[in-house]
């Protein structure tokens, strides 16, 4: 049989082409094009080269809120991977209450960002929100106003109660995957819960736990919203993370140029880290 | 090891809300005895696995206690009663080698590591797994898989029994057969108790020494494949075993004699008294035979499986097969049929009448 050959056909694509042109690869390049020129308004623009790379990457103020950044990302890995296994471990595989369970958990992922930090900003102001009055009147000092620690305390608490549920729900399948064989093995086999855990339920796990590890990366990494409205990345600058020290450049101080090498920065850093992460989990899969 | 003994064993899962609970096991008094093989044998939803998992303890039964050796283990976890057990899907730990999957139930024993490595090595053997000790178990085809599943039970010298939940399904065709005469071999090496649940009357008959066969949650007969053969104690034993089944036909008696139809069929003894029930005459395809006088039938179809030939015949609206040799040649006009009077039974519901009310 003949292939007929019908060049109209790529013709089908083009609205997909501008679509992605219009919503990725354009505001892209305008992202590298301030990136290595100064403007002064009036669309004149002159040559920097690699000015602005430099003076970001130089600069103490990038490094103080890239550090907080990782500390940040890295604390709330810390607590929401763990905490995530241990309640899908212990969420019920059968029966009525799977569905509570599910709905329950899910509910904290439906909010949207800014409803979240305002939530979390009232229910923590000191004087009238639940948590900080009762703080105070069991005779806790708490202000995340003005108090650094506790600032960064419920910026934390707040990114936990907001996406353990997403770690949750992803681990949840994956255990849910694994057949009442496996278990019934590993009781005939003599093997203890941590061994049932070691070697039945984590390699079950370990696609939908990389998954979520990188999402969580990627979005705790790239946070703005939820600390925006409950801090405004104070007291001082303790939680200004790399997105809000972003937008203070790009808009508060009109700096496009340093904001936009700072972008790329940002966005080569995000990729690496995801590559390199995914990478390795994936040349054990292999092994 | 030890000798697993039933006594009045009944299970019921937990009914759904409002109804009364099925019984999926229904009064088993069994006794295995130590080092037997033995096939439970019967069709899906008998209480084959239910059985199974008693032993095993991943169940506690509704009623009833299983002891060991004399000694009650009802109540006992599976982890206290040295019980291995293969499952229908091959069961590996996907991120250990194989070594480490057979060397797994006695780490989690304590037992010390120089006699692991002796006795996985030993087991390995075995099961011709030596080339592939050092392997990731997950790289191994579904038949290394389930020799991996299998050997993790062997490994352990103190189990009391072994017990396979039909473990050739996803197994291949021409793997099976030498995966089942290593079971035999390994049996015959190991001299462990066995118990095979399977569905595949072939499997079970291969296999076994002792053959049980359940159906709807009761032990219907327990014995060796010819005693099934020639003398089934059920209906359902009866058309279960053999292929084709035996032909079990309704009749009523008569002077103390069968009859079937307008036919009075010869048996070895006669009856006496009065059976109370459905009665029903059962014959194997395998002696029934063409005569100048007897039932009349017609011949419906004719099979030719090589070796020997299956009948079709049809008495009134009554069906009945027959196996005939492939050299002999179906009679053209008139065909008539007789019924070997040593192998034809007489059931009253469904079970066989028995000897005791024979003359």
């Amino acid at each position: 049989m003949n292939k007929t050959q019908n060049n109209k056909a790529w013709w089908l694509v083009v609205p997909v082409l501008v679509l992605v042109a219009f919503n990725a690869f354009i505001p892209l390049m305008t992202v590298v094009n301030y990136a290595f020129q100064e403007t002064f308004g009036d669309n004149v623009f002159f040559w920097e080269g690699t000015t602005w790379f430099e003076q970001v990457l130089r600069s103490p103020r990038f490094h103080a809120s890239l550090i907080r950044q990782l500390v940040f990302t890295g604390m709330i890995l810390a607590i929401e991977v763990p905490l995530g296994i241990g309640v899908a471990l212990t969420m019920p595989r059968k029966g009525p209450w799977v569905s509570v369970c599910l709905v329950l958990m899910a509910l904290p992922l439906l909010i949207p960002w800014n409803v979240v930090g305002a939530m979390w900003n009232i229910f923590a102001l000191p004087e009238i929100g639940l948590l900080g009055y009762t703080l105070n009147s069991i005779g806790i000092d708490y202000n995340f106003t003005n108090q650094p620690i506790s600032a960064w305390l419920t910026t934390v608490v707040m990114d936990v109660w907001h996406w353990t549920s997403l770690i949750v729900l992803l681990c949840y399948a994956g255990l849910s995957s694994i057949s009442d064989d496996y278990y019934q093995a590993a009781h005939i086999d003599g093997a203890s819960r941590w061994a049932i855990f070691r070697y039945i339920q984590l390699p079950k796990m370990k696609r939908v736990l990389t998954i979520a590890i990188l999402l969580r990366f990627m979005d705790s990494f790239m946070i703005y919203t939820e600390p925006f409205v409950l801090t405004g990345g104070g007291p001082g600058n303790t939680t200004t993370f790399l997105s809000i020290d972003l937008v203070k450049i790009a808009l508060g101080q009109f700096d496009l140029g340093p904001a936009a090498a700072m972008s790329l920065i940002y966005f080569l850093m995000v990729l690496l880290i995801c590559w390199a992460f995914y990478t390795i989990m994936m040349r054990n899969e292999e092994q | 090891m030890a000798r697993i003994r039933f006594r009045d064993v009944r299970h019921a899962y937990p009914p759904p809300k409002g109804q009364e609970p099925v019984y999926a096991l229904n009064e088993i008094n069994q006794v295995w005895e130590d080092g037997g093989a033995y096939a439970l044998l019967g069709p899906s939803g008998c209480g084959k696995t239910t059985l199974l998992n008693i032993i095993s303890g991943l169940l506690t039964p509704s009623e009833g206690e299983i002891l060991f050796d004399g000694k009650e283990v009802t109540d006992l976890p599976t982890s206290a009663r040295q019980i291995a057990q293969v499952f229908q899907f091959p069961v590996v730990y996907d991120t250990m080698s194989v070594f480490d999957n057979l060397a797994f139930p006695l780490r989690n024993r304590g037992m010390d590591e120089k006699l692991v490595q002796q006795r996985v090595e030993q087991i390995a053997e075995m099961l011709d797994l030596t080339d592939n000790l050092k392997k990731r178990a997950s790289g191994l085809t579904a038949d290394g898989k389930q020799k991996i599943s299998l050997g993790r039970g062997l490994v352990r010298s103190d189990v009391n029994a072994i017990l396979f939940d039909e473990p050739l399904t996803v197994i291949d065709p021409h793997l099976k057969w030498q995966l089942r005469s290593k079971l035999k071999e390994l049996h015959q090496q190991v001299g462990v108790t066995m118990i095979y649940v399977t569905h595949d009357q072939v499997e079970a008959l291969t296999f076994a020494e002792k053959v049980v066969v359940m159906y709807e949650g009761i032990v219907v007969q327990v014995g060796t494949p010819v005693e099934l053969f020639n003398h089934p104690r059920h209906t359902f034993v009866g058309y279960f075993i053999g292929s084709p089944g035996m032909n079990v036909l309704p009749c009523s008696i008569d002077g103390g004699q069968p009859v079937f139809g307008k036919n009075l069929l010869n048996i070895e003894s006669r009856i006496k008294g009065q059976l109370q029930g459905k009665l029903e005459v059962g014959i194997r395809p395998e002696f029934v035979e063409f005569s100048d006088d007897g039932i009349p039938v017609r011949i419906e179809k004719v099979e030719d499986l090589g070796r020997y030939q299956v009948l079709t015949l049809t008495h009134e609206s009554e069906i009945i097969k027959m196996v005939m040799a492939e050299d002999q040649t179906v009679p053209s006009e008139n065909p008539r049929i007789q019924f070997d009077p040593h192998h034809t039974k007489i059931y009253c519901d469904d079970w066989v009448v028995e000897e005791a009310v024979n003359e």
